[in-house]
């Protein structure tokens, strides 16, 4: 059941940023609510103030701009998804979204509210992470700038601070030559991932070897996570079959998986070493095409 | 503290004071006494209780009422135009796909907004479409068969 709150709906984000400040621990934020209110329902949380930014169409965008793509906080998972010019020039985002649980809850759900959210197993983060995102929180004093890595603290916690609201992200414009894929292992085709694995691979001109690499794990440690180890094996070598097969191995020994319902910790981490190597296969195609 | 909720359902405006803990559904089943939505699962798996809200399906178990302010709810008693049925029901019924109808007016609000957003989905996103939506009798092949029939336009008189 879930417990009384007081309810706000802001129609500004000053508002909105003034009713935080007022109420710090006590105030939450809702937007979709497609997570939060499960935790709501199950006494998980309970606030005594509810912050509603469904409304606040000031943070429900998706900007092109010269150093790449601005989506509002607000900003709904099927928007994203069918948004011509991610789907022309982040398409790995759409992809990731068409795999984010049902039509039903990415018509509501945002972009923001998930990975706020702080869940390990979410799709956007890692993707985020692979595509090198930027997360903009603000709060009355003002704002702060953060990598997705620094802003998933722990186990459904993040670095946003009483008062504090994520507004936007950034998504860097792609450089050329470079390939980003994504893919989730799990059971029922709108369940979250068992494991899921992004990859993004920048090759040099000319020469073909890996600039840059970066390799995103979710569901695989407390919170999605690099895998830095396995990006360095990788990064500035010709990129063959069995070095992708070695990132997978040490990929698999970087992850901190743990065993559920879903899979054990042992099976986790054979996923990881399978979807590494896949997923970095399919980012190189896509960077070599 | 209750909250004045304003909403239209099915194209009558209706003006409430809520808990602003209230789910959609409740609003829908509870308050306004249309119990066609079903409350299932009540943890956002099971679509039965699917709704067309602003024309994008929704989970009404996932949604507090207060969101829904100001918004146009469809839900499965605003599908047939009086005693006249809906392509959808009448495709429903002719291939039976429903069991014991707990899904059923979760697959119908589903269809009705993939239709709306894609009349000519292939059985692919047909599938896609109603995949949040589950059918414990696991009546799926007849489901599809009926909104396939729809989209083939086998009951465009019906309209």
């Amino acid at each position: 059941m879930i417990k009384d709150f007081e309810y706000f709906a802001p129609k500004t984000l000053k508002e909105a940023l003034t009713l935080l400040d007022k109420y710090q621990d006590e105030g939450k934020i809702i937007c979709g609510g497609q997570s939060l209110l499960i935790l709501m329902r199950q006494g998980l949380v309970a606030p005594k103030y509810l912050i509603d930014i469904k409304g606040l169409s000031e943070l429900n965008y998706i900007k092109d701009a010269k150093e790449g793509l601005r989506l509002g906080a607000t900003t709904t998972h099927r928007a994203i998804e069918k948004s011509p010019l991610i789907q022309k020039k982040y398409s790995v985002l759409a992809e990731m979204e068409r795999r984010l649980a049902s039509i039903q809850t990415r018509n509501w759900g945002s972009i923001g509210g998930n990975v706020c959210h702080g869940d390990p197993a979410g799709d956007p983060a890692p993707v985020l992470m692979a595509l090198n995102a930027t997360l903009t929180t603000t709060s009355l004093k003002g704002e702060r700038n953060m990598a997705v890595e620094d802003f998933c603290l722990d186990y459904f916690e993040t670095a946003l601070k009483p008062g504090e609201l994520l507004t936007e992200i950034q998504i860097p414009a792609v450089p050329p030559r470079t390939g980003t894929a994504y893919t989730k292992f799990n059971v029922i085709e709108s369940d979250l991932a068992t494991v899921g694995v992004a990859v993004s691979v920048t090759l040099g001109s000319g020469d073909g070897v890996c600039q840059e690499v970066r390799i995103a794990l979710g569901a695989s440690a407390p919170t999605p996570m690099r895998a830095k180890k396995a990006e360095a094996v990788l990064k500035g070598k010709k990129l063959t079959d069995n070095l992708l097969a070695e990132a997978g191995e040490v990929a698999s020994t970087e992850a901190e998986p743990i065993s559920d319902i879903y899979a054990s910790a042992e099976y986790r981490r054979e996923l990881v070493k399978v979807l590494v190597r896949r997923v970095a296969k399919e980012a190189l195609a896509r960077a070599k095409a | 503290m209750k909250k004045e909720l304003k909403l239209t359902v099915n194209g009558q405006p209706y003006e409430l004071y809520v808990n602003p803990k209230t789910l959609l559904v409740q609003v829908l089943r509870d308050h306004i006494g249309l119990t066609g939505s079903k409350r299932g699962c009540n943890d956002s798996s099971c679509g039965a209780c699917t709704v067309v809200l602003n024309g994008m399906a929704v989970k009404s178990c996932s949604i507090l009422a207060m969101q829904a302010n100001g918004a146009e709810v469809l839900t499965v008693e605003g599908l047939a135009d009086g005693a006249k049925l809906h392509p959808l029901q009448k495709a429903f019924l002719d291939h039976g796909a429903f069991q014991c109808g707990f899904c059923t007016s979760g697959m119908l609000m589903a269809s009705r907004a993939l239709l709306e957003e894609n009349p000519k989905p292939t059985k692919e996103q047909i599938k896609e479409g109603i995949d949040g939506n589950i059918c414990r009798c696991t009546g799926y092949n007849s489901i599809i068969r009926a909104v396939t029939a729809v989209v083939k336009g086998e009951y465009k008189e019906a309209k």
